[in-house]
């Protein structure tokens, strides 16, 4: 592509691509986020491209791979444009029958088309199907118009327009007052205002300044961020273009998770493109302003989530936390004012400089605003990521877009936040999410991992999942943290193996509060809080098991036993077929039993048995 | 090696500030960080073997110890914790005979736990050798080691 020098050549380039783009001409996008993926949808693209080729259809209909859609639950996605058809579940074969039957004919395919599940029917459009339709798809929304390594495809739904805006005459103190007036607040867990984290860093003596993209998404349940840097790399790159004009700041990194490869991938290419477009490097579009983007690929801890030990990381060292006294936005990297925002807040950017601030601030709660976010997985029908406007309820979010829970189960509670966040039981479920109301409930906004459970979920054994993870995760700087943690999943473990006592109950709540007060960082301070809200709202659980040895859920190992209900047990032998240590016997077409001393509760038996005869109690 | 530990370095402009994404790229090479590799980084870039070491260790992405044949992943994130993943992992252990994060000493598997592969729709995920296995269940990872060569009971039916 050729080097535009002016803001008036990008803005000519972007008329010419989109005058060049016949809005009638068929095109079919297939899918190729990381879960679409999983379930071979590359194989798909090839197969698509391969028919056109063999059609002689090339030029005449259009094949993009684009990034996630979102609803990853019904996989791999393919929708047909100009007229928006949504086909789910395609088969890696359908290519031939799609090109010929809808693509030419105009026909629809009915298997391929998603069936509500309350009404039967079966909808034909992407935006009419309920885990949409009740979506405000702002930041997320764009990735299904645009193939991610296409930067004639971002430009084309009028990419950078913001960019052109701000460098054609808006002053970097005007940039960052619409950001403080639109009112974005970190969107990685913390929650702080964008423009006032930009202003302080843009006072603060000290040449150079950086910007940071946290991309070291390490929330187990939450992928939002490595979505849209896969799906919109292009849209991070405009928010950090801006945020760097405005702040003063001609360096920025992009700290990535190693194990996203395809993020990796998709926003490198994006970087080279924009440096070969001209709008990284000397002197972008003619302002005088010179900026330029680094990818440090981040070597698996947890805790580089946290701004301090992610600077440290890029320094070379090993990820650990410092005291905050002083904010990196004076101090951070190689000592140099630094601002770090993660992901989704840049990619909020580009739309409050396209919109205005007074447009965002009327989307969302008083002092939450803006769109947020969430990977909403876990024992629920519609497994996805879904972009809500902020005070939605829990209950919409749950049963009119997740579809509620699978096999007509019942919901237990949502864990919300990620390790450090909390879970929410029922009676919450009308709670409208912002920043502020899930704090009030012991739970946090985070990253925007939201884990749906039900009944057969076990809440000690979810709190004890969460302190596993912590404690490895720990880095073991501060002590508090390294001991407190590890001490509480010792109790926490002699709970779930039927030795609890009493008084442990006590002791992990003073201790959650002790780990609080003492711990140098974020993941220190909000370690207890999986444990300390499992107690706030499931205490009974916690107490079944310390004085009736009985795990409610049926989940920890030690508290329970399987056994074969002889009226529903057939004799087929499956199950002891499959039965590892030969502790399930029987005889053919005779009821089959368990003996107890030489089961290992590898639960094998309960996961084969066809006629539900395996209890677990 | 001296060749190839210098290329990799060169990549990064002998930058210190690079660290991590040299041993990643030495991991890349040789499966593992190899002692004689890392001394060869020390000294390229003037850096104590010490300081090499704490990276090697502090991050998980590496390994200091020579990896198996086939590796095998299996996602622990928490949409797949709540699917009971936890099962599954107890039953590749008991298999294989190694606890996650080990390789068996026949260097054929080395099978570790990750904390979320992003694709939770599909929990919980086993990847092995870079292919996702989706919608695991126990008799699956029975299928998918007695594939692999191990002595596994299975249920044809199934």
């Amino acid at each position: 592509m050729k080097k535009v020098k002016t803001a008036q050549e990008l803005k000519n380039l972007q008329e010419e691509i989109k005058n060049s783009r016949d809005p009638e001409k068929p095109c079919i996008t297939i899918c190729a986020g990381t879960g679409c993926l999983t379930y071979g949808s590359q194989k798909l693209v090839d197969n698509f491209r391969a028919e056109i080729e063999k059609q002689n259809l090339k030029g005449k209909v259009e094949v993009r791979a684009s990034g996630c859609h979102g609803f990853c639950e019904r996989g791999p996605l393919v929708v047909i444009n100009p007229q928006n058809i949504f086909y789910q579940r395609v088969g890696l074969d359908d290519a031939e029958e799609i090109i010929k039957e809808t693509v030419l004919n105009g026909q629809i395919i009915d298997r391929l088309l998603y069936v509500d599940p309350v009404t039967q029917e079966k909808i034909l459009h992407e935006d009419e199907i309920p885990f949409y339709k009740r979506q405000m798809r702002l930041v997320f929304g764009m990735n299904g118009n645009i193939d991610p390594n296409s930067l004639e495809d971002y430009l084309a739904i009028g990419g950078y327009s913001a960019l052109i805006k701000v460098l054609n005459g808006m002053e970097p103190e005007a940039v960052i007052e619409e950001i403080k007036t639109a009112g974005l607040r970190g969107r990685g867990g913390g929650g702080f205002s964008m423009g006032l984290k930009w202003e302080a860093t843009r006072k603060a003596p000290g040449l150079p300044k950086y910007i940071i993209c946290n991309a070291d998404e390490g929330d187990p349940g939450a992928y939002m961020d490595r979505s849209l840097l896969e799906g919109n790399p292009y849209s991070i790159l405009e928010g950090m273009l801006i945020g760097a004009y405005a702040i003063g700041s001609d360096t920025g990194y992009i700290y990535v998770r190693n194990e996203y490869p395809l993020a990796v991938k998709n926003i490198t290419i994006a970087v080279d493109k924009a440096r070969e477009l001209g709008i990284l490097g000397k002197d972008i579009l003619g302002s005088g302003f010179d900026f330029d983007v680094l990818i440090v690929r981040g070597g698996g801890a947890f805790v580089c989530g946290e701004e301090t030990a992610l600077i440290a990381s890029i320094e070379g060292r090993s990820g650990e936390p410092r005291a905050k006294y002083v904010f990196p936005s004076e101090r951070g990297l190689y000592n140099k004012p630094t601002n770090i925002n993660n992901v989704e807040t840049w990619a909020n950017v580009p739309l409050i400089i396209n919109k205005g601030a007074e447009w965002y601030r009327s989307i969302g709660t008083e002092n939450s605003k803006g769109t947020k976010i969430f990977a909403l997985v876990g024992k629920i029908n519609n497994t996805g990521l879904v972009e809500v406007p902020m005070g939605i309820t829990l209950r919409e979010i749950v049963y009119d877009i997740g579809g509620g829970i699978p096999k007509g189960r019942k919901f237990k509670a949502v864990q919300v936040g990620g390790p450090s966040g909390g879970c929410i039981p029922e009676s919450h479920l009308d709670l409208q999410v912002d920043f502020d109301a899930l704090s009030k409930v012991g739970s946090m906004m985070g990253s925007g991992g939201m884990i749906v459970m039900d009944d057969r979920t076990c809440m000690v054994d979810v709190a004890l999942y969460f302190l596993k993870f912590l404690e490895e995760e720990s880095c073991g700087k501060c002590t508090p943290c390294r001991e407190g943690v590890h001490q509480m999943r010792l109790i926490l473990e002699r709970i779930t193996e039927g030795n609890g006592k009493e008084e442990d109950l006590k002791t992990i709540e003073w201790m959650g509060k002790a780990i609080i007060d003492g711990s140098l960082c974020g993941l220190g301070a909000t370690a207890p809080n999986p444990v300390l809200s499992t107690l706030r709202y499931f205490r009974d659980e916690y107490e079944a098991h310390i004085k009736e040895k009985r795990c409610p859920a049926g989940v920890c190992k030690a508290l329970i036993t399987y056994t074969i209900d002889p009226e529903l047990c057939t004799g087929c032998m499956v199950c002891a077929k499959i039965c590892p240590v030969e502790a399930a016997t029987g005889e053919k077409k005779e009821v089959h039993t368990i003996d107890q001393d030489k089961c290992i509760k590898c639960g094998a038996c309960f996961e084969s048995c066809k006629f539900d005869a395996v209890k677990v109690s | 090696m001296k060749t190839r530990v210098k290329k990799i370095i060169d990549k990064y402009h002998s930058d210190k500030g690079f660290l991590v994404p040299i041993l990643q790229d030495v991991q890349k090479e040789y499966n593992y960080l190899n002692r004689e590799a890392l001394n060869l980084v020390s000294a390229f870039l003037e850096v104590p073997i010490s300081q090499l070491y704490e990276l090697g260790t502090f991050y998980k992405a590496f390994s200091l110890e020579p990896r198996g044949r086939h590796e095998m992943k299996l996602c622990t994130g928490t949409a797949c914790h709540v699917r009971g993943v936890s099962l599954m992992k107890d039953n590749i252990e008991r298999i294989l005979q190694i606890q996650a994060g080990e390789t068996t000493p026949d260097l054929e598997f080395t099978f570790e736990t990750v904390n979320c592969l992003g694709a939770c729709a599909l929990g919980p995920i086993l990847v092995v050798d870079g292919e996702y296995h989706g919608n695991l269940s126990i008799s699956k990872t029975n299928r998918i080691l007695k594939k692999l060569g191990k002595k596994v009971k299975i249920d044809e039916e199934s």
